[in-house]
């Protein structure tokens, strides 16, 4: 009998960099030492600390290991299953004291998080049915079709307060009950996991380590809407995802859990896949329903919605990854339990894919409600190398920046919107001093120009005409009435813009202009950018007390603008210099100084 | 595989399955629980831990005790081997000597289920992390 089991993570992050070889270097060890009756080692999905992966967790006594070689296999093995000593050179150290933490309950990233959505996470074997079973999986939906009326099951989703994760936070059980409304021979429920904003990975971590929980809550859509049919709509850039959901899919028809009359019942659903090519536009929903039916991604004006007129004309649901997996367990702990947590408006837990200049970069599920400094100091174990925090952006290309007048307001899907941002998928990017706020702009509008599907013209020459200015400003050639154009464009975009894509893809300016006009001021009139992001903005100068004189940089400058003789202090000739930087690079006395 | 037919057949289903879970749900909230450290170093595996430690996993399983079984390093008591820590939650660690397969029973029918304390407790004097 198994008295400890080794967890490994067979996320995407943790794969690549041979999860799969550790968990068979385990096996081996394991048997050599006689211990494989003793310990059991499991493949599960994402723990969310893939930056710091691949990971190893043993339990029960929690110990984390992380960046496991397979080579440490043997030494886990032979001190700590054997011997019942922790490994310390694997343990995670914390970043401020440098002290190893000996189990995940100890760390500060896992301390403050709530996990539903990804509860079964880091958990159970995502390619084996039977852990999802035994962890209750599919008793909400016996429940619910053994048990409830459709109209029953709305009524309880509906007091949970459940509001859609796919950015807009529309309410899950009003979206159903208007769906069921409308009668049809046929109807779809459709799982949106095309998840195209740049940094977010939340949705593929829960195809990828609890599929099951997403088809589960797929067919209990199907139930009270009155759809046999579910389609999961999902990016081919996603293969262990789509290897992850295949297996479950079938391994749920093989228990009857998919397919006709589920549990005896007269319920009937199945399921399949639907490859998406990633544009991030087809994340949109009726551009995403017009892909599937084969046509071009391109969004179409609503009304008509989908809960109307979706999937080939059929009333269809569209929810996202994260929503689903929100569904089961909201069932099984009933609607009051859900309610509980969170704010007034926005109930339960929100995943957030925390990157950036922060410590603990990973895959975070919080409670609403929680603040961003809670998220900052406390779960990402503060801003990277002791630098001063600056501002975070969430809602990716639709959202916006919050600052340090932020830190402690309350993390909601109204009070994102309040502060000029928006919850968006989740994608949350801890920026610190160095980061120039203009480039950041710019870099959101580059995602949007390339992504708009050019249907409609403000989106499409709109925001290439933003885009341009921005340039124009990061070059030390804009003009205080650029700015002015800026704000002008952004807000006829953000009126005339046919879908989510373009009323949204001005927020990132609008926000910098607000929170960090200094600093669009500083590169207009000083033509100066502080964080030293803008190269054209800088000047590089040589300081002769600190040059050797070794000639380095003047062989490496591409325009010949550096002069000097060999073992004297060199010197750069600001008319020629085109800033490259490579002088600054090359330097191995730090003696060339960027302004 | 045979199809599951039935509400009830998929809560059979789910007991039949449940031990699989059960360590990984256990950890899940170790501060609620009995936790159990056996030292499993040289000197405790030599004196017998390992057969200690059977016993304590399979009567923890059998008589469903809310507890869980954890191996540590040696504890320095290498002249008491085996040696058993008990923490119950919100109490401090009591260290228990000389355990053998009888002792570990009595340990969690008599300290663990019933508060009554046992011979050969050791005082308490080393750290672990
Ligand atoms: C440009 C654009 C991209 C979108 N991308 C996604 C996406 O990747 N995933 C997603 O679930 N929703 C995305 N949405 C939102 C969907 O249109 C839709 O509102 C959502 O899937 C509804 O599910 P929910 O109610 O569960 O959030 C996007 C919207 C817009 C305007
Ligand atoms: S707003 Fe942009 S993405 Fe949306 S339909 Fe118009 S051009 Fe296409
Ligand atoms: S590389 Fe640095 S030290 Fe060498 S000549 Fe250039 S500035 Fe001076
Ligand atoms: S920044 Fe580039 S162009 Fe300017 S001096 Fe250095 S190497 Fe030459
Ligand atoms: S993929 Fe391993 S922790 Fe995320």
């Amino acid at each position: 009998m198994y008295k400890m089991q080794l967890l490994v993570c067979g996320g995407t992050g943790c794969r690549a960099s041979a999860s799969a070889k550790i968990v068979e270097k385990l096996n081996e060890s394991l048997k050599a030492h006689g211990l494989d009756e003793d310990a059991q080692v499991v493949t599960t999905g994402c723990f969310g600390f893939c930056e710091k992966g691949p990971i190893v967790k043993v339990i029960p006594d929690n110990t984390f290991y992380t960046e496991v070689q397979p080579e440490d296999a043997e030494e886990i093995v032979a001190e700590h299953i054997l011997k019942g000593r922790k490994v310390g050179r694997l343990l995670y150290e914390n970043p401020e004291t440098q002290e190893h933490v000996s189990d995940s309950k100890h760390m500060g990233f896992y301390q403050k998080q709530m996990r539903i959505a990804l509860k079964n996470c880091g958990v159970i074997d995502p390619e084996n049915i039977d852990e999802y079973i035994a962890r209750d999986g599919y008793s909400a939906l016996a429940q619910v079709i053994s048990d409830l009326t459709p109209q029953q099951a709305i009524d309880l989703l509906k007091q949970s307060g459940l509001r859609g994760r796919g950015g807009a936070g529309f309410p899950t059980g009003l979206k159903w009950e208007i769906t069921s409304k409308f009668t049809s021979d046929q109807k779809y429920v459709v799982c949106n996991a095309d998840e195209g904003d740049p940094g977010a990975f939340m949705d593929r971590s829960i195809l990828e380590g609890d599929p099951n929980a997403v088809i589960e809550a797929m067919a209990i859509c199907g139930y009270c809407i009155g759809a046999n049919k579910g389609l999961i709509y999902i990016r081919a850039e996603y293969p262990l995802a789509i290897r992850r959901l295949r297996i479950a899919i079938q391994q749920a028809r093989d228990y009857g859990l998919l397919g006709d009359n589920i549990l005896g019942t007269d319920f009937s659903f199945d399921m399949e896949l639907r490859y998406g090519a990633g544009a991030f536009v087809c994340g949109e929903e009726t551009a995403l329903i017009a892909s599937m039916e084969g046509n071009r991604g391109e969004p179409r004006v609503k009304p008509p919605f989908p809960a109307e007129d979706g999937y080939l004309h059929k009333p269809t649901v569209v929810n996202n990854v994260e929503t689903f997996a929100n569904v089961p367990v909201i069932f099984l702990k009933g609607p009051e339990w859900f309610s509980s947590i969170g704010t007034e408006k926005s109930k339960g837990t929100k995943v957030f894919a925390l990157a950036g200049k922060i410590n603990n970069v990973g895959l975070i599920e919080v409670p609403m409600g929680i603040t961003l400094r809670e998220i900052i100091y406390e779960i990402g174990g503060g801003i990277k190398n002791g630098k001063k925090f600056k501002a975070v952006q969430t809602g990716g290309p639709s959202g916006g920046c919050l600052t340090e007048k932020h830190l402690d307001t309350p993390i909601d899907f109204d009070s994102l919107v309040a502060a000029g941002s928006m919850m968006g998928s989740g994608g949350m990017i801890v920026m610190d001093e160095d980061d120039c706020m203009v480039s950041i702009a710019k870099f959101y509008l580059e995602f949007i120009v390339e992504e708009s599907c050019g249907k409609c013209t403000p989106c499409r020459v709109g925001n290439k005409r933003m885009l341009e200015i921005l340039e124009k400003i990061c070059k030390g050639k804009g003009s205080m009435e650029d700015l002015d154009h800026l704000r002008n464009f952004a807000n006829v975009i953000k009126d005339t813009a046919l879908c989510g894509l373009g009323q949204t893809s001005p927020n990132p300016v609008l926000s910098t202009l607000d929170n960090f006009y200094d600093e669009y001021l500083a590169h207009v009139k000083d033509k100066k950018c502080y964080a030293k992001k803008c190269k054209d903005l800088a000047t590089y100068t040589i300081i002769p007390e600190v040059c050797t004189g070794c000639t380095v940089c003047a062989k490496n400058c591409p325009v010949e603008a550096i002069t000097g003789e060999r073992r004297q202090p060199h010197f750069i000739n600001q008319d020629k210099c085109i800033r490259c930087g490579v002088c600054y690079t090359k330097c191995k006395f730090n003696a060339i100084l960027v302004q | 595989m045979t199809k599951i037919k039935s509400l009830d057949e998929l809560r059979k289903r789910k007991e039949q399955l449940e031990h699989r879970m059960e360590i990984r749900d256990k950890s899940d909230h170790p501060e609620s629980l009995v936790q159990i450290k056996v030292a499993m170093a040289t000197c405790g595996i030599a004196s017998g831990a390992r057969t200690v430690m059977n016993a304590l996993v399979e009567k923890i399983k059998k008589e469903k005790v809310p507890a869980i079984v954890t191996q540590t390093g040696c504890m320095g008591y290498c002249y008491a081997e085996p040696t058993v820590e008990v923490k119950k939650p919100g109490q401090d660690p009591i260290v228990f000597s000389y355990v053998d397969v009888k002792k570990a029973e009595e340990i969690i029918d008599k300290y663990i289920l019933n508060n009554e304390l046992l011979d050969g407790i050791l005082p308490a004097n080393y750290q672990t992390i």
